[in-house]
């Protein structure tokens, strides 16, 4: 399989360390991967193995303590300002609370020309603009006449997940790292958003990096996973191999909190 | 940030003080319309004179009088020219005179009077008693015959011509004049000071200046603070390290130490009330810089701020647009108790002589100065000072209520 994809995010080594002394904690211990163009890759832990870390060191928002990342195959820089931006016109992300990820202070359209003008639209007339959001909108089933001069805490938590992939939309960027989207999210609008990254996916071919704690999400939904226990990857692979023959003990139990797979899989026998 | 503007005035305590300052910020503006007099002119000759209405001598006597015949008026003079000394004095006569002392009221105008007048007689001789004394006792009842007396007094002229001294009038007992009409009345609502000021016209002008002084300093301690706290949460790293050290450092000094020093070493012509008041806000930025940072601190990781990051928002855009708003609330607290924390400080310099050195406009802290060098306190003028106090308790009382308003508005769990 590697030989026919192009690497798209790849880590050596990578490591992050908070605190010193007593309250060291290594959040993300030498962790290496590779991840390829167009692909659906899963992380999966539980919560506190250092997911979220790692998705901010990939965003390029913490540095590593330790390591490397690799884009599109050479060593990422993003020493300036400058670089920085013009890497997150390629990787862009969807964090797990909805309602921390926006600014109570700033109106729902603000968030959506932030991104307009981040692909270049800054002097586009207004009509077109708001063409665009209003596309953008339709693509996640909102209707942004609705939405104009409204603040995001106005939203429900699965409304604010949507316009955050409307703005995925509208961003088009190559990578897009989602961190357990819909773990705050009732249950009725999880599909719904599921569906919605996936069609995304489909349509713009964009990596998804995939980040959550259900392993049974990630089968269905991915071409590889990873299985994140205390800061490092302990397994991987494509999902046949992860779920129906597990190498380790954590994952093993991870499939065994998942209640959905008992029903189709005899995991007594694996 | 709309709602939260209109949210202010739902707490009770907010508007309480809110109400308070702007009564106070009202009065120094429209005071000085009513009474424009410079508030440093020195109007009476001596030093602390009674709160009171003061009428010109004068003026009364060329004012066209009206009679009126009111009981009790006699009664009310005399009471009003016999001094302390002069009735425990009567006392001592009428006592030695056989009168038993527990018929002796002092304080009974009329029934002390007619005692003295019945038993009185300025051939007797109290054992013991110096001539001086003996003289005293018939000077003082000479006085009061003539209080007693109907007939009125005289004014007279010097004739020009003559040189002898004629009659023009006489002022008899019932003549009153009608305050309205006598065409100098001043009204001292706080007496004067030391110098013969107008306390009151001096206490709005230094109240006025009082305020202003606290607006530079808290404006300028809190832009500092909030600067620095900003830049130190924010980017952390090697210029948090530089600005908590600073930051650190001045903290362990006292402020109020540094501030002496400072205040004395610019000198005494240079200390003018702006200069004071950018020395204050210079001296106590520190605790708005750690407490603006520790507040970005928190804020900085939040998703938010991670999305504006990644929606490729500058430094400076993201400290206006996504950490500013956050800590607004915040930062106008600090400021609050920046200016009145700033009156105070003036005050204390001023007391030790080390306030503003000015001849034009007074502050709060110059006139305890003045008033603590005179020795109005000991003297009993307390005119001189209380108000002075008030004033200072008034607005830091309701700064300290808008405070404490606020933090009810926006902390949920303090509100009832
Ligand atoms: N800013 C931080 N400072 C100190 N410790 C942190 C910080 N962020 C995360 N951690 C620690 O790192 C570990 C991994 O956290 P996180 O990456 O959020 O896990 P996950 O997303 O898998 O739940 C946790 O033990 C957490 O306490
Ligand atoms: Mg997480």
């Amino acid at each position: 399989m590697p030989d026919e994809k192009n690497l798209c995010l790849s880590g050596s080594g990578l490591t992050k360390v908070f605190g010193f002394g007593r309250q060291k904690c290594v959040a993300v211990d030498h962790v290496d991967f590779n991840f390829y163009e167009g692909e659906i890759v899963s992380i999966v832990g539980e919560s506190g193995s250092g997911k979220t870390t790692l998705a901010k060191i990939l965003l390029g928002l913490i540095n590593p303590t330790e390591g490397e990342v690799y884009f599109q195959g050479t060593k990422r820089d993003i020493g300036t300002q400058k670089k920085k931006k013009e890497y997150w016109k390629s990787i862009q992300a969807i964090f797990q609370d909805p309602f921390s990820s926006y600014n109570i202070f700033n109106k729902i359209d603000a968030v959506l020309l932030d991104c307009i003008h981040m692909r270049g639209g800054r002097r586009l007339p207004r009509a077109e603009k708001v063409a665009l959001m209003t596309e953008a909108c339709s693509f996640v089933n909102l209707k942004f006449e609705e939405l104009t001069n409204k603040y995001p805490f106005e939203l429900s938590g699965g409304q604010m997940q949507r316009l955050m992939i409307a703005r995925i939309f509208l961003l088009r960027p190559q990578i897009l790292l989602a961190d357990e989207p819909t773990s705050m999210i009732d249950a009725c609008s999880r599909s719904t958003i599921l569906g919605m990254l996936m069609n995304l996916h489909f349509e713009t071919g964009m990596t998804l990096i995939f980040i959550t704690h259900d392993i049974g999400l990630a089968y269905y939904v991915s071409d590889t996973i990873y299985i994140m226990e205390h800061g490092k990857f302990i397994e991987s692979g494509t999902p046949d191999e992860v779920i129906l023959h597990p190498k380790e003990a954590y994952t093993r139990r991870l499939i065994n909190d998942v209640p959905k797979i008992h029903e189709e899989w005899d995991l007594s026998t694996v | 940030m709309k709602h939260t503007f209109q949210q202010f005035f739902r707490s009770g305590k907010f508007v309480f003080g809110f109400s308070i300052f702007v009564a106070i910020l009202l009065l120094t503006f429209i005071y000085p319309l009513i009474i424009p007099d410079p508030p440093l002119e020195i109007v009476a000759q001596g030093t602390f004179f009674e709160p009171g209405i003061y009428v010109s001598v004068y003026d009364s006597l060329g004012t066209t009088p009206h009679t009126l015949n009111l009981d009790g008026a006699a009664a009310k003079r005399i009471a009003s020219k016999l001094n302390e000394e002069d009735r425990l004095a009567m006392k001592e006569w009428l006592v030695a005179a056989g009168i038993p002392e527990n018929e002796i009221d002092t304080a009974d105008t009329q029934k002390l009077l007619d005692l003295w007048m019945d038993n009185y007689d300025p051939t007797e001789n109290i054992p013991g008693m110096t001539n001086a004394r003996r003289n005293y006792f018939i000077r003082l009842n000479n006085s009061l015959k003539g209080l007693l007396s109907t007939e009125g007094a005289i004014i007279a002229e010097v004739n020009p011509e003559t040189g002898t001294l004629e009659q023009v009038d006489v002022i008899t007992q019932t003549d009153y004049v009608n305050i309205n009409q006598v065409a100098n009345v001043r009204v001292l609502p706080f007496g004067t000071d030391n110098f013969g000021r107008d306390v009151l016209t001096e206490l709005v002008a230094a109240t006025r200046v009082s305020l202003v002084i606290g607006f530079v300093s808290g404006t300028i301690a809190t832009l500092i603070g909030l600067t620095l706290g900003l830049l130190a949460g924010y980017i952390g790293g090697v210029v948090d390290d530089i600005i908590m050290f600073f930051t650190n450092l001045f903290t362990v000094i006292p402020s109020f130490v540094l501030l002496i020093l400072i205040s004395f070493s610019i000198g005494q012509e240079q200390r003018g009330a702006v200069t004071i008041a950018v020395v204050i806000g210079l001296t106590s930025w520190f605790w708005t810089a750690r407490a603006v940072r520790a507040q970005v601190i928190s804020l900085r990781n939040r998703d938010h701020v991670n999305l504006s990051k990644l929606s490729g928002h500058s430094i400076v855009h993201i400290i206006i647009t996504d950490i500013l708003p956050y800590i607004a609330s915040y930062v106008i607290m600090a400021l609050i108790l920046q200016i009145s924390a700033g009156i105070l400080a003036e005050a204390q310099l001023s007391i030790l002589g080390l306030g503003p050195r000015t001849t034009v406009v007074p502050t709060l802290g110059l006139m305890m100065n003045w008033a603590l060098i005179y020795q109005a306190q000991i003297l009993g003028k307390w005119w001189a000072y209380l108000p002075v106090l008030v004033t200072i308790a008034l607005i830091t009382f309701s700064m300290n209520l808008m405070n404490t308003g606020l933090d009810q508005v926006f902390n949920p769990a303090l509100r009832e």
